[in-house]
């Protein structure tokens, strides 16, 4: 490290944590200034989490050294790293949905605070930083970004002098990323220390001032993302050439494959999200993308047009022609539907099966798995091991259990479970969460490589990015309700964004 | 120094196979150490309840024909504890089983032979299996947990009983005890020459082989286990819980059913209130015992019916009361549902931490 004049806020020297089997970080160093927003980038796996939790005091490494405004210290527990003034913001989000928001908030102070005070404080945090937020409002009607303020007001009111914001931007439309990123800018101008754990390359050139990145648990390089391109910060990120998707000559679409007319679909218990008069078609060889922020009925879209959940209107979803509505997943199946859930574990896959079994899961039909009754366990051992085969799925082989696998890889077989059977139309959603850029890239290519076989092809995700460099066709769902389709070509990110946020609906996204 | 339990990566075989017999052994080891301690020879009735009935070759028929309804009831319900379906009602399953295999045979008066025979156990299987859809139709369109109606339906079979032995079916011959009329020998299942063994024994033995295909190569079977691991998983792949949850209760009422039928037809001959033998519950042990796998219920069937024999010989031979061997058989459903957990998690001893620095 480059001495500097004034003390680092944080310095991290030599960190080393093992676990049974991995080494998640080996001597990893770089120091935070005050007043910086230092980015930690890196793939899945690459041990960014694991360092955080250890700023954090979730754990403690089990070699080198942490100094805190030049004094080395052991942080014991959350509590300490909040006491140390460190503040974090997770991921995934810790509220009672019940509840309003200014009792969430409460609930996680450390000190016991009077609720007129403590009220008074939120307002005050909120209006110095253009946080909006009503304290009474009952948690489970808040949007995700939102919720992720209360978040953000929790860690705030502790005054941190190093806040930590794991992957925030996963969930937040074009406009809430904006507006987050207004307020990070605010912190750091006032001397607070920022520690921002993306992928999002873009984003952090638009934000960091430093960009530590993470390989496979070791430091790779600490640069400026200002000087950096996107590209060459992807590729130090996964230690390799980023390659682009490549797209055969001719684009031109066939005829209509998939038809949704007005699909309606009650919401799945009192969190669930309803499906309000859905239309769009999918001609052969075009991929359609679904945008929208995670709640809005992707999921519910998923069962819609899997027919896990068939529906009443047999002439709500046409493929091929063929009215398939009222038809179940294995009826649809036979007329060529396959899909691909959002949760691998345990919905996608049975998790204690061999990926021979789960095979048989969604391809007996289609590839001949079962003769009078009984299945044919080579056919599937064998489609299970081509399946691993074409798509470069680590797993020790077809007798393997489904949840041995990373998720990743488990992601790269059911992708290719689902595409080696040809479908004439694919459904797919959040086809790459959790997968690194390597595997991502991987099966965006099988993607297009099967619309250009005929195939159509909806991808649901929240990755914007993913979409726009993905899809021929984009619509944004928000309420359960889908937004007219636009050209990818001509579609505008702003535009995007409002439709994400429910600007042009009767109701906004969070008022159910 | 502490204990942790680790997630293996896979299952593991051999505690699949080792956790049943150990948890056998250490019901024996227990049993003559509790014995021993209240004074009397643990050694001998360890030795009277798990060996005398395999040494004594005479025995060896005893174990037979009470190893066979227990075979049966617990092949049918290990596949519903392969869906998790928990059918707890296998002995009421049983009594209706007998009960419409009497009122076939009744209907058909003086007379028998093959069919009628046939037609008396396939009643005993329908009867059987309608009991349990009851518990079907509660679960499935009221979302009524089957372990509680279908244990419930037992007492209720169990009135059915006295009401039919004790009323319209009561023996008019039979010196007014609440007893059918014993069956005419044309109506009763052929025995092995020179034994007490029916035919029902090589059911019992057959049947274990076919469930094994059912379960291990067939759709069906892996429809049972897809939907008892991961329902939603089950949904995706196109297979629907309700059906399955159907499927499997009546075909676990069948098999306590035809367990009961071929009691009835097989070894009574006749039904009086004396029926009900806990057959019913005993097979939950066996099926347990047995992994839920279809030839492991036929080992654990054998053993428990060694159990039972051996209770009966223990009597005389210890002066320990018939119902020690059912202390036996739920010490051995206590280990091995304790060492369940052997299976998917492994026992790491780690030494105490190291003072931290």
């Amino acid at each position: 490290m480059s001495a500097t004049s004034e003390t680092a806020r944080l310095q991290l020297t030599g960190i080393t944590k093992r676990f049974p089997g991995v080494l998640a970080n080996d001597h990893v160093g770089f120091s935070v200034r005050p007043g910086e927003i230092h980015a930690l980038l890196g793939e899945n796996g690459a041990g960014k989490s694991t360092l955080v939790k250890m700023i954090y005091g979730i754990m403690q490494p089990d070699e080198g050294e942490i100094r805190w405004n030049g004094q080395r210290i052991t942080v014991a527990n959350p509590k300490a790293a909040r006491k140390l003034g460190i503040g974090m913001v997770f991921q995934h989000f810790s509220l009672f949905e019940a509840m309003t928001v200014l009792e969430n908030i409460a609930l996680g102070m450390d000190a016991k605070i009077p609720q007129r005070e403590l009220e008074g404080r939120i307002t005050a945090v909120m209006s110095q930083y253009g946080l909006k937020l009503e304290p009474q409002r009952i948690v489970s009607t808040l949007s995700v970004g939102e919720r992720q303020r209360i978040e953000i007001v929790r860690a705030l009111l502790l005054n941190p002098s190093l806040l930590i914001m794991d992957e925030p931007t996963s969930v937040l439309t074009p406009q809430e990323v904006e507006q987050l990123f207004v307020v990070l800018r605010k912190l750091a101008a006032e001397g607070c220390s920022i520690l921002y754990i993306s992928h999002k390359l873009h984003e952090i050139k638009a934000l960091c001032d430093t960009a530590t990145i993470l390989r496979g648990g070791k430091l790779v390089d600490t640069c400026d993302p200002k000087v950096e391109t996107s590209r060459s910060m992807a590729e130090k990120m996964i230690g390799g050439s980023l390659k682009d998707i490549q797209r055969g000559a001719s684009r031109g679409f066939g005829a209509e494959k998939l038809k949704v007319q007005s699909l309606s679909l009650a919401a799945d218990g009192p969190f669930g999200t309803a499906l309000k008069d859905i239309s769009f078609t999918v001609r052969a060889g075009e991929i359609f993308g679904i945008a929208g922020v995670a709640g809005n009925g992707q999921n519910a879209l998923l069962l819609a047009l899997s027919g896990e959940e068939p529906n009443l209107d047999h002439a709500s979803v046409t493929v091929d022609g063929v009215q398939v509505g009222q038809m179940h997943a294995r009826a649809r199946r036979g007329q060529g539907v396959a899909s691909v859930p959002e949760e691998r574990n345990g919905h996608a896959a049975v998790p204690i099966f061999s990926l021979a079994d789960n095979a048989i899961l969604t391809a007996r039909d289609r590839l001949g798995m079962v003769r009078a009754g009984l299945i044919d366990p080579k056919a599937a051992r064998t489609y299970a091991g081509e399946v691993i085969e074409a798509f470069a799925v680590k797993a020790t082989g077809p007798g393997a259990m489904a949840e041995s696998l990373s998720g990743g890889n488990l992601q790269k077989y059911i992708m290719g479970r689902e595409i080696l059977q040809k479908p004439s139309v694919l459904v797919v959603s959040q086809p790459t969460w959790g997968v690194d850029a390597g595997a991502a890239a991987a099966i965006h290519q099988a993607l297009v490589d099967l619309a250009a076989t005929g195939s159509a092809i909806v991808v649901i995700s929240q990755d914007l990015d993913e979409l726009l460099s993905l899809c021929d066709t984009l619509a944004v769902i928000n309420g359960g309700r889908l937004s007219k389709p636009m050209k990818v070509s001509e579609a505008k990110i702003d535009e995007i964004g409002l439709l994400m946020g429910g600007i042009h609906g009767e109701e906004p996204a969070h008022a159910h | 120094m502490r204990i942790k339990l680790e997630k293996r990566r896979e299952p593991s075989m051999a505690m699949l196979v080792i956790t049943p017999v150990a948890s056998v052994l250490l019901t024996m080891l227990i049993g003559i150490v509790v014995f021993d301690l209240i004074g009397i020879k643990g050694f001998k009735a360890v030795v009277d309840i798990f060996l005398s009935p395999l040494l004594a070759s005479y025995k060896w028929q005893d174990v037979a024909l009470k190893a066979a309804p227990l075979i049966i009831i617990a092949l049918g319900l290990s596949m519903g504890n392969r869906a998790q379906v928990w059918n707890i009602g296998a002995e009421g399953q049983y009594v209706i089983g007998a009960l419409c295999s009497a009122g076939v045979g009744i209907a058909f008066g003086a007379a028998g032979g093959f069919f009628v025979i046939l037609l008396m156990v396939l009643a005993g299987m329908i009867g059987g299996g309608a009991w349990a859809a009851i518990p079907a139709v509660l679960r499935t369109r009221y979302n009524v947990n089957e372990i509680l109606s279908s244990l419930m339906l037992t007492y209720v079979a169990l009135q059915v009983l006295g009401y039919l032995v004790g009323g319209p079916w009561k023996d008019p011959n039979g010196r007014n005890f609440p007893a059918t009329a014993p069956l005419i020998d044309a109506q009763t299942l052929p025995v092995w020459p020179g034994s007490t063994v029916h035919l029902g024994v090589l059911v019992a033995l057959v049947l274990p082989f076919v469930f094994w295909v059912i379960m291990a190569r067939s759709e069906f079977g892996y429809q049972v286990r897809v939907v008892g691991s991961s329902p939603t998983a089950a949904r995706h792949g196109g297979f629907d819980s309700r059906r399955t949850i159907w499927a499997t209760l009546i075909i676990g009422g069948a098999m306590a059913g035809l367990a009961g039928s071929l009691e009835f037809t097989g070894v009574l001959h006749k039904i009086d209130l004396g029926f009900p033998s806990g057959y019913g519950f005993t097979a939950i042990i066996v099926a347990f015992l047995g992994r839920l796998n279809p030839i492991g219920c036929l080992i654990a069937g054998i053993v428990l019916a060694v159990t039972y024999v051996g209770g009966q010989m223990a009597q005389t031979s210890v002066h320990i009361p018939n119902s020690t061997a059912g202390i036996f058989q739920a010490m051995m459903l206590f280990f091995i549902l304790a060492s369940d957990i052997l299976v998917r998690y492994r026992v790491r001893i780690i030494p105490s931490a190291k003072a931290v620095a």
